[in-house]
């Protein structure tokens, strides 16, 4: 009965009719997968007046692209894409199916997973496929992060997970790909609907979206006082990167939760990632590990943080701090070199 | 109206270790707490029976014996009573065998006393996964509204509530009929002090233990490692990053060094090249 499953998909997440970057770096993994399996990738787009987004989807690697187009589908609500994405699954049944694990991703594959009584694995951060059995491996960091533990999912269909954002590469796109777009109808309507969107509010505040951030500067309890932690804020200002925090920090009242990176913050891969004042306390690496260039200032030479830093330095924050907005502004005079705005 | 609360007893990953010979969790090294995001939860349904002046907070949890303790503390915090499932039968459940074992808990609570809403915290800070929230939302056939930073209003007579929900940068104010399920993020309150009848009340308090002959019409399949169709298959130790290098010298030179280092990886601060 498990033979009946084939394929692979993954979610296609769009908001305003804009595509998630988590969905594009999907369909680079899910291309993987499907190659190796030797069947198609398909793409599933839900919403309404999106039909426009199939021929970027294609491009990033899709064979195919169920669509469903539907007014009540406008705003995200579980109620709705649960109905669409089971209906899609029961009738084309896939064998694996991937999800970005943003809030709508993991709050829609929780509920499709509940009714299709199938496994879900959460916040995977490593893919791939045992052929032969047509097994999902899908791993993810377990105990806080210092291991990593594979899930599997051996006898049902499909095999489901939710996917960190900015751990997977997407494909460069290609306008020439061709693939197939099959849409489906589906009766739905707003009267039946449980839940309503009043209205969807932007936080204009926020400068940058901390997990969208391409250089975070991160401030520990290493940093003193809150009066000190003013320098996180500049040299962040200086060099037009986020602030970032620990739980220590949060806790103390000098950042906002939203700011928090690690475990029970959040979880986040920028470009840069300078760690400064921070220990390196499990629950915070597991939260920026997979940065691509960590650069941790500290005084302890022994601090953990020292074993995920590119490179580090052992001296106090409190002194080098300063020399280096100092010497990201005499660069950026210099002739905009090292400005990262 | 009648709120549940779903807490779980979790390990304090802020202090747990890791013993470096097996790579397995020291147990033992972490005190177990409320899980920090149900305490909000908690927190949560008490402001709400407070705004409408009446009403009843249950808690419900699952897990060993010893897990009464968050019953306790939630308690502590200001719900009314609290009942925990204890069965080897649950034990081994991945989160849909959770949410279903949580589900026919509340079913029974739900025929003494019908429940309004349902209010779980974001995720488990053990696990990590979110999932048992909506898990419980589809089995009740309820709506979920996950990641809840404020309930602006509850209208009990015309039975809705108002929510704001975190997007990615913002939120989104829902409308949702109740009975509905909420999980809440650590901003939509601040935990307050308990005061001291609450406190005396908590260390007095016994909370009502279930077994799983207690629940009604259950599918014994669908439950702890049999009814978890997600196995761990392998544990492995991840891949160091290169990292680990130090910059030598004085501090003027350290930051010498690191500039031209940053100089190099100019090209990593290009604009995301996948949008």
């Amino acid at each position: 009965m498990m033979d009946e499953y084939r394929g692979v998909w993954v979610f296609i997440e769009q908001n305003e009719g804009k595509i998630e970057g988590v969905s594009l770096e999907l369909l680079g993994a899910g291309r993987k997968l499907a190659d190796k399996l030797e069947v198609p990738l398909s793409g599933v787009l839900l919403g309404y007046e999106i039909k426009s987004l199939t021929r970027e989807i294609i491009s990033y690697g899709a064979d195919q692209v169920y669509v469903i187009d539907h007014e009540v589908m406008k705003d995200y609500r579980t109620e709705s894409y649960m109905k669409a994405v089971i209906q899609l699954a029961e009738k084309y049944k896939p064998e694996i199916f991937l999800y970005g694990a943003t809030s709508n991703g993991k709050d829609l594959a929780s509920a499709v997973a509940t009714d299709l009584s199938t496994g879900l694995t959460a916040d995977t951060t490593m893919l791939d496929v045992e052929v032969e059995k047509r097994l999902l491996e899908a791993s993810r960091p377990a105990f806080g992060g210092n291991i990593m533990a594979t899930i599997l999912c051996k006898k049902h269909r499909p095999q489901m997970a939710t996917v960190r954002p900015k751990v997977m590469k997407a494909m460069d796109p290609d306008p020439d790909r061709h693939g197939e777009v099959i849409e489906e109808a589906i009766t739905l309507k707003e009267d039946d609907m449980r839940t309503k969107v009043i209205k969807i509010v932007k936080d204009v505040t926020k400068k940058v979206n901390l997990a969208e951030a391409h250089v975070v500067v991160a401030g520990g309890k290493g940093m003193g006082d809150i009066q000190n932690f003013q320098m996180i804020h500049e040299l962040a200002d200086t060099i037009g990167a986020t602030v970032g925090g620990t739980r220590d920090v949060v806790e103390a009242g000098w950042l906002p939760h939203e700011q928090q990176v690690g475990q029970t913050g959040e979880t986040i891969t920028p470009k840069i990632y300078f760690a400064i004042g921070i220990s390196g306390a499990i629950q915070h690496v597991v939260g920026m590990k997979n940065s691509e260039f960590i650069i941790a200032i500290n005084k302890d030479p022994q601090a953990p943080i020292f074993d995920v830093a590119t490179y580090g330095i052992v001296g106090d924050a409190l002194e080098i701090v300063p020399k280096l907005i100092k010497e990201f502004k005499e660069a950026r005079e210099r002739g905009g070199e090292m400005s990262y705005v | 109206m009648h709120i549940v609360v779903c807490v779980k007893q979790v390990p304090d990953t802020k202090i747990i270790k890791i013993n470096p010979k097996t790579n397995t969790l020291d147990r033992r090294s972490a005190p177990a707490i409320l899980n920090p995001y149900d305490a909000h939860a908690v927190q949560e349904a008490v402001k709400i029976k407070k705004v409408l002046g009446k009403g009843t907070i249950s808690v419900l949890s699952m897990g060993p014996p010893q897990a009464v303790a968050v019953i306790k503390k939630s308690i502590e915090i200001g719900a009314d009573r609290g009942l925990l499932i204890s069965d080897r039968a649950f034990a081994g459940a991945d989160t849909l065998a959770t949410s279903y074992a949580l589900s026919k808990a509340l079913e029974r609570i739900s025929k003494d006393m019908p429940v309004d809403l349902v209010i779980c915290g974001k995720h488990a800070i053990d696990g990590d996964t979110g999932q048992v929230g909506p898990g419980i939302a589809r089995r009740l056939d309820i709506p979920p509204v996950t990641n809840v930073i404020e309930v602006s209003e509850v209208n009990e007579s015309e039975k809705r509530i108002l929510i704001k929900r975190k997007i990615t940068n913002g939120y989104e104010l829902i409308q949702a009929q109740i009975p509905c399920l909420l999980t809440v993020e650590k901003e939509i309150n601040s935990i307050e002090y308990s005061p001291m009848p609450n406190m005396i009340k908590a260390a007095r308090y016994e909370p009502v233990i279930w077994s799983v002959n207690d629940l009604e019409g259950v599918d014994r399949t669908q439950l702890g490692l049999k009814g978890s169709p997600t196995i761990v298959g392998k544990m492995f130790t991840p891949p160091k990053p290169e990292g680990g290098k130090r910059l030598e010298g004085n501090a003027d030179e350290q930051i010498q060094q690191l500039m031209e280092l940053l100089n190099d990886k100019k090209e990593l601060l290009q604009p995301n090249s996948n949008k």
